[in-house]
């Protein structure tokens, strides 16, 4: 049995100082249930993350002690995926009917500052400066550009456009856009990735309503069916974030590894996906993701966003509402942000940034640390 | 009057051997499936096996990843420089002969000065002082 969305609620990303993370979960959580039609009482379960705002479950001193069993979930920039996994697999066993994923979160300003001993690493990693997921990025892409000849301008290609969409995304956080020139010259934190061409922490809330495809259209017209869900973690040698070595980088990394799961699951392929979103906590990272994603060979990026085919209105729209860097990484709620927009866009109802063409297949990847990906495969 | 040595201590024993005249990242290997992984650990990251032994690293690579760190970490980050006084640092992977590639900090923040291919050897740095001035010591690789 397949998983339909049949409800979505977005928290607009951003800084809200009047609402905590939870609040703005919940706010997210009763905008799902209103576009689903469905009343609180009537959801059987429910499944959340966040990484800095507390437990999920505690969204129901809000929305209602009703008695479900809700499970708290933490695992990194896939908690979103990971949430609507566990979903996804509890309408499949049959246990439910309707449920509920939510996923929220509040930062502090400035890059995160992990803890080593959270991720079993000796505490100098920590204290040697090393423990920056940033830092991963920038030594990936920095080879990256070696082997496959990606230039600086492919990189503030991908952040200018990340600019543009988010000015057409009510929901995003930056709503400018700069030139090539002032994205290519502002700070340099981690070479070769300057300050607008990464994302920033940030807050926000998005949850779902979810259902067994079966039922979908008691709900809504236009059910979204969930066609595959992969998560997968690092294999031993792969080159993953806070890798201390790395054995042999021709090891399919965890991006690798979920994507092909998730086509093999949704039976299609990267030609049959309508538009994407991937993880682009940087400029560089949505670059490399597009190739790990199946989207195109390496090196082909450089003449992709040359012409702007991962433009809106591209042959392969990517990033649509603007991606993590117009949006900012509540980490909780990251990955059902893609989800949410893609929904959006096969619903027809992007407004301002929908993809034309009636999309049928959306496309949504994560990665993070220390080497956790996640990719669904949505279909109307 | 009797003055007092500096003393030095590796930022983390499962790192390098020291103090010794020549010292040498530690690895493990492990006995089953062979696989290799710095710093020491006591099973193996690929198979799970605890039969690990230790294996000492070769002292010169090539440069295989980099980037510079211009932002002071927040903490966990300690080094005893203030915003007033940090210096971005280099940061890479070492592809050593073997083919394992290790992270590591660079001596060199200039990025003139990196080049992806270009040898690279171990050295060791002073990262901080401790109050009782003790010389916290930490591995790095320099341009040869």
């Amino acid at each position: 049995m397949k998983t339909a969305i049949i409800g979505i609620g977005i928290h607009p990303f951003g800084r809200t100082p009047e609402r905590s993370g939870m609040e703005q979960g919940a706010y997210a959580a009763r905008l799902a249930l209103k576009d689903a039609g469905v009343e609180w009482q009537n959801i059987q379960f429910g499944y959340g993350g966040s990484y800095s705002s507390g437990n999920a479950d505690a969204i129901a001193n809000e929305l209602g002690l009703t008695g479900i069993p809700f499970t708290n979930v933490m695992n990194a920039c896939a908690t979103g995926g990971s949430s609507l996994l566990s979903a996804t697999k509890e309408i499949s066993s049959g246990a439910a009917d309707i449920g509920i994923v939510v996923g929220f979160d509040k930062h502090d300003r400035g890059a995160f500052n992990a803890d080593p001993a959270e991720y079993g690493l000796g505490a100098w990693y920590g204290e040697a400066g090393m423990m920056l997921t940033t830092q991963f990025f920038a030594m990936k892409l920095q080879k990256y550009m070696h082997d496959y000849g990606i230039s600086v301008d492919t990189l503030a290609r991908v952040a200018e456009k990340a600019y543009q969409n988010g000015t057409l995304n009510p929901n995003a956080w930056r709503r400018t856009t700069f030139t090539l020139e002032q994205i290519k010259s502002s700070t340099m934190v981690n070479d070769p990735l300057t300050k607008y061409m990464f994302c920033s922490p940030s807050e926000g809330g998005v949850a779902l309503v979810v259902c067994r495809e079966d039922i979908a259209h008691r709900y809504c017209k236009n059910p979204i069916i969930v066609s595959a869900l992969a998560m997968r973690t690092r294999l031993h040698g792969a080159f993953e974030v806070y890798g201390t070595s790395v054995a042999d980088d021709a090891i399919p990394n965890a991006s690798v590894q979920a994507s092909a799961a998730a086509y093999e699951m949704a039976g299609i392929g990267p030609e049959d996906v309508d538009f994407a979103q991937l993880q682009d906590t940087e400029a560089g990272a949505e670059v490399m993701h597009m190739a790990e994603n199946g989207f195109c060979r390496h090196g082909e990026q450089e003449s992709m966003l040359l012409n702007g085919e991962t433009r809106i209105s591209g042959r392969m729209p990517i990033n649509t509402d603007g991606g993590c860097m117009a949006n900012g990484e509540p980490i909780g709620a990251s990955g059902l942000r893609q989800v949410y927009e893609s929904v959006l866009q096969l619903r027809g109802q992007a407004g301002e940034h929908q993809v034309q063409g009636n999309p049928r297949v959306g496309y949504t990847h994560v990665y993070g640390a220390p080497g956790v990906s996640a990719v669904t495969i949505l279909q109307r | 009057m009797e003055t007092k040595l500096t003393e030095q201590k590796p930022i983390d024993p499962v790192l390098f051997n020291w103090p010794q005249a020549e010292p040498t990242l530690r690895a493990s290997r492990c006995a089953l499936c062979g696989a290799i992984a710095f710093p020491l650990a006591k099973s193996c990251k690929s198979c799970g096996s605890e039969e690990v032994a230790e294996t000492e690293l070769p002292r010169r690579g090539k440069l295989w990843a980099w980037t510079i760190q211009h932002f002071m970490p927040k903490p966990p980050y300690n080094s005893s420089e203030t915003p007033e006084t940090f210096r971005p640092y280099g940061l890479g992977y070492i592809d050593l002969p073997g083919g394992l590639k290790i992270e590591s900090r660079l001596t060199e923040n200039d990025p003139m000065q990196l080049k992806i291919g270009a040898d690279m050897e171990l050295v060791f740095y002073t990262h901080r002082l401790e109050q009782d001035g003790t010389e916290i010591i930490n591995y790095a690789f320099k341009p040869v």
